[in-house]
């Protein structure tokens, strides 16, 4: 089988009868008569051996290959370059982090465009176009992630006392593009003294009682009656919660009339007793909130983005 | 004792005979046949309200491939997959019954491997022509003539590899862009891997990719039992009881060479110079053969000058009778498979719905509390129109009391082949005795050109857990 036939221009021109051949062996027989087949890979096979082996030498000159101590040969391509996001320009050897970096730049390039359309249309008319609202929403998830959740968690859903929830429809600070923007963009404190050495504990408890027959939740009038004098009165409430106690978007004064509860969880208590704990425990160490600014640290289309995206959640106004 | 010391050995150089008969013709047709369909269809137009006037055009870009009047969404891919299994059944059906019929007439390898040899025949000449050039000494005239062989293969190689790139964009734009330099890159690169791929599978490397790199030609032979036809040679008739033997003055007719014990076997060697992997299909069954029945061709050319009857090598079963029933357990196992297969397939493609409806609740949070007391759960409605026109639904809850908002409006319209999520906010009051999870239905019904036109989506409304 393995006359050349380039070689040989005898064979089988005319066709002879082909006896089956014996199988050649490697010819060397382990006691006395265990042999070993030889059935030779083709030749061409042993090339492409040989032909990734060159290739893996010109691998080396060109790309980054073996290292060498803490560093490592880089290959003699100098050709890769881009721009980062701080407007550094750099040359360099060839690697995939440069390339992601190319990859980064013209993503940007093909963002700053969508960004300025942005910038100069007005809330009320991204909203009614279905591809702006789209790029939107989809930066502005990725601005959230980074910046708000850690404290307003994912998808807005915050903790009762500690972070306000941004999917439900009542906003301390207001619930308009506008309201949403600038709160993102001052910050803010909310502020609730605490009423511990001016009201006694059952004074506090029947304010407490007051509050829950503010959305409906009361079961003792009479207590309820007496924390309204307070409430009312000589504890000052009105003058942050108003009279009706919708509370004051211009200071951030919770709404006690609906059925949201931002600082004492009070749906989550089962019994009335619970229920005047959670707000007692409010009256009497306050609670003070802080919503940082972002102006210095969000640009003002970013801001504009997160308005969009958090006027989105579900509960914008 | 043989013994080589060379672990590697070259490849000894085929140069198969021409051959005229039944099967040549056959698989002639089926060459012109494939080749019609491959290297045209790109360019059939075809009418359609949106999308490109192309029958076939897989548009990766937009995900969606575009079959005759039949268009299939990225989300359709099962589609393939039970294209696929049906394929791989019908192979295995057909192969239990006759072998190797995918490789000697269909399988693309035989097919290019043909016409590269046909073009070497028209170049350089038949088989001894061949050999006596590719033994000669590298004239001028050798140079030439190989040449030529290779330019025209790489023509016909180039012409393959472009026209598979023609399926993937509009090919009377794609033509000229990609003779202007302005195609885009990948349809160089995939034009210049199937060039030489093609080139070099079909040019240089030819049988070996049967005999070396096939998975298919391996794992066949589970396929084959004793009555699975396969193109054979009948040793008894052929060799009797003297062997074969040259027709030559002293027994000229059959009976002569029946009386002396001569087989029919005339011992031309036709048989073994059309074979296109170099084999010898006297010495039985062997993994090399590929089944293309050219040597019964041949041989059958030679019966007939001598005056002798046909088919001395013919298809046939390894049964002691030489006969196929090819109504085997196994085949029928396969047939019925196939059958299910092809069934459940038409019946999904029939059946495929003109809008296509996914539900995703929003899981964070779960609920919201609102102001009046309700809670409210958020899901995004992925509507996708399968149809090529604009057309509007409606989406309502069933199976629950409750209110939804979806903004901007309750009636959704969607343009040609587009997908939409739509935001929906369901709300109803909060009902301590409730379950925390309730179950409802999404029902997106037509309207207009769509009426009659129902979807459902189940999904789960979730309540807060009182403590």
């Amino acid at each position: 089988m393995s006359r050349r036939l380039m070689n040989n221009p005898q064979v089988n021109i005319m066709s002879t009868d082909k006896k089956p051949q014996s199988t050649q062996t490697t010819g060397h027989a382990w006691d006395g008569d265990l042999q070993e087949f030889n059935n030779p890979l083709p030749r061409w096979w042993l090339w492409s051996f040989y032909a990734t082996v060159v290739f893996a030498l010109i691998y080396w000159v060109f790309y980054p290959a073996w290292p060498i101590g803490k560093s490592y040969t880089k290959g003699v391509m100098n050709t890769v370059e881009y721009t980062t996001a701080q407007g550094k320009h750099v040359v360099t050897h060839w690697n995939t982090r440069a390339l992601y970096e190319q990859d980064m730049q013209a993503a940007r390039a093909a963002q700053a465009p969508l960004l300025k359309a942005l910038d100069q249309t007005s809330y009320a008319d991204i909203l009614k176009d279905a591809e702006k609202l789209k790029f939107a929403k989809s930066m502005a998830k990725v601005l959230y992630a980074d910046n708000c959740q850690a404290c307003h968690q994912a998808g807005g859903a915050g903790i009762i006392g500690k972070y306000p929830n941004l999917a439900d429809d009542d906003w301390l600070w207001g619930g308009s593009f506008e309201q949403i923007q600038n709160t993102i963009k001052e910050g803010h404190t909310g502020m609730m003294p605490g009423f511990k050495g001016r009201l006694d504990d059952a004074q506090i408890d029947a304010v407490a009682e007051y509050v829950l027959t503010l959305s409906g939740q009361s079961s003792d009038a009479k207590m309820s009656q007496r924390g309204r004098q307070i409430f009312e009165g000589e504890g000052g409430c009105i003058s942050c919660h108003t009279q009706k106690g919708t509370g004051n978007i211009a200071m951030g004064s919770a709404n006690l009339t609906d059925k949201i509860w931002t600082i004492a969880d009070v749906s989550a208590a089962k019994t009335a007793l619970a229920k005047r704990a959670a707000i007692h425990q409010v009256v009497l160490n306050g609670v003070t909130r802080k919503m940082p600014t972002w102006k210095e640290r969000l640009s003002p289309t970013e801001i504009k983005m997160l308005a969009i995206y958090v006027h989105e959640l579900g509960g914008g106004k | 004792m043989n013994v080589t010391s060379d672990p590697y050995v070259p490849r000894e150089p085929i140069f198969p005979r021409s051959v005229k008969g039944r099967y040549r013709s056959i698989k002639y047709a089926i060459l012109l046949l494939a080749y019609g369909v491959y290297f045209l269809l790109p360019w059939l137009p075809w009418a359609r309200e949106h999308g490109p006037g192309q029958a076939v055009i897989f548009d990766l870009i937009n995900r969606r491939f575009y079959l005759f009047d039949l268009v299939v969404y990225a989300q359709d891919i099962f589609w393939l997959a039970g294209l696929l299994i049906i394929g791989a059944l019908l192979l295995f059906f057909v192969t239990g019954i006759a072998g190797r019929v995918f490789c000697g007439y269909f399988c693309f390898q035989t097919l290019w491997t043909d016409v590269f040899q046909f073009i070497e025949r028209l170049v350089q000449g038949e088989r001894n022509a061949r050999i006596k050039l590719a033994c000669g000494a590298w004239n001028a005239r050798k140079i030439s003539l190989m040449s030529v062989t290779w330019l025209l293969w790489l023509l016909v190689a180039f012409v393959t590899g472009f026209s598979f790139v023609l399926y993937w964009g509009r090919a009377p734009q794609l033509f000229i862009a990609f003779f202007t330099g302005a195609a885009p890159f990948p349809a160089y690169a995939t034009t210049l891997f199937l060039t030489a791929s093609t080139f070099v599978m079909a040019g240089l490397a030819r049988e070996q990719v049967c005999t070396y790199m096939c998975p298919y030609a391996r794992f066949q032979a589970v396929m084959f039992d004793e009555h699975t036809l396969i193109v054979a040679y009948d040793t008894q008739r052929g060799e009797a009881t003297q062997g074969r033997h040259k027709p030559d003055k002293t027994v000229l007719q059959r009976e002569q060479r029946q009386q002396i014990g001569y087989g029919d076997c005339i011992d031309c060697g036709y048989c073994v110079q059309v074979c296109p992997t170099g084999i010898d299909i006297r010495n039985g069954l062997q993994y090399q053969c590929i089944s293309c029945a050219l040597c019964i061709d041949a041989c059958n050319s030679i019966m007939d000058a001598v005056h002798f009857p046909p088919n001395l090598i013919r298809y046939t079963a390894q049964t002691p009778a030489k006969r196929s029933i090819w109504l085997q357990p196994k085949n029928m196992a396969y047939g019925l498979a196939l059958l299910v297969a092809s069934i459940l397939l038409v019946w999904s493609v029939a059946n495929r719905k003109p809008i296509e409806l996914g539900v995703e609740q929003v899981r964070q949070p779960l609920y919201v509390m609102l102001s009046d007391g309700h809670v409210q759960n958020h899901y995004i409605l992925k509507l996708n129109n399968k149809t090529s026109q604009t057309v509007s639904y409606t989406i309502d809850l069933q199976g629950m009391q409750a209110e939804w908002i979806a903004r901007p409006d309750k009636v959704i319209t969607l343009l040609p082949e587009q997908s939409q999520n739509v935001d929906v906010l369901v709300k109803q009051p909060q009902n301590i005795s409730a379950q925390v999870q309730q179950s409802f239905t999404f029902v997106v019904s037509g309207v207009e050109l769509m009426q009659g036109v129902r979807i459902t989506h189940d999904a789960t409304f979730f309540n807060p857990e009182v403590h």
